[in-house]
């Protein structure tokens, strides 16, 4: 488990003393890790679970690279990302997560390099009391990883490699977290 | 001297992951595009389309930013993960 023990922003643009620009620590219970290899459900949730008897719900998702996209037959993705950009991305939209509910442990797994059909891309599971924090926080962190964290996919089809465009859909449901 | 990335399509397109930008004192994010469109100016197309990403020292920011010397600093398209 990653242990992050002080963590503070540097920036020359900080002024000392205001509360605005005073990070909040991640938490110990944050894990964020970016990798080439797949990751196994099963051991994810198991480090959601141990030891942590006093949350009740324990909420999962996963991504996996289905073999259409946009009517076209899809071999497999490509995912390029940004390094120390992602997890600095990452652990923002946690931090969030953790300042709108009250939370447990917090996993965001991402895969990158070539990936083929079936594949697992991305994991996030979430643990909190009842189920109503984890549910809403797993989509939160979802929505915004899709919107703000520096990933890009390149669809492989029988005929071409395409980079994929933003869609629309998943910046407006980013934005809905807005009005909440 | 400001450390300059690229990502993604953005890379392919100017056929360059990293370049270094000689700079004097701190400019702005639209100077430092400029700057860059004046050593390549094939860029111009890639680099003046308003739909890309900018981040200095690996947080989003916005045209008019301040780039320090020895900044990080990095355009790309929008994101696709997920």
């Amino acid at each position: 488990m990653q242990d992050h023990t002080l963590f503070s922003k540097h920036s020359t643009s900080d002024t000392p003393n205001s509360s605005e620009n005073v990070a909040i620590a991640p938490s110990k219970a944050d894990r964020i890790i970016i990798q080439i290899e797949d990751f196994v459900l099963s051991d994810e949730i198991e480090i959601l679970e141990k030891n942590n008897d006093e949350d009740g719900a324990v909420v999962t998702f996963c991504g996996r690279v289905r073999n259409n996209n946009l009517g076209q037959k899809v071999k497999g993705l490509t995912l390029e990302h940004y390094p120390r950009m992602t997890e600095k991305s990452l652990q923002n939209i946690i931090t969030n997560a953790r300042k709108k509910w009250q939370l447990g442990r917090i996993t965001i797994i991402h895969r990158v390099g070539k990936l083929l059909i079936g594949e697992q891309i991305v994991f996030v599971g979430v643990t909190s009391k009842h189920r109503g924090n984890a549910f809403a926080a797993n989509e939160f962190i979802m929505d915004f990883l899709k919107v703000k964290a520096p990933f890009w996919k390149k669809e492989l089809t029988e005929t071409s490699e395409t980079w994929l465009s933003t869609k629309v859909s998943d910046t407006l449901k980013a934005q809905e977290w807005q009005h909440e | 001297m400001i450390n300059v990335h690229f990502f993604a399509a953005l890379r392919e397109q100017l056929k360059c992951n990293e370049i270094k930008l000689n700079a004097a004192s701190p400019i702005t994010v639209k100077q430092a595009k400029q700057l860059l469109v004046e050593m390549h100016p094939n860029w111009q197309q890639f680099l003046l389309n308003n739909s890309l990403l900018t981040a200095v020292n690996h947080e989003l920011v916005e045209e008019d930013y301040v780039v320090n010397l020895h900044d990080e600093l990095a355009f790309f398209p929008p994101v696709t993960g997920g």
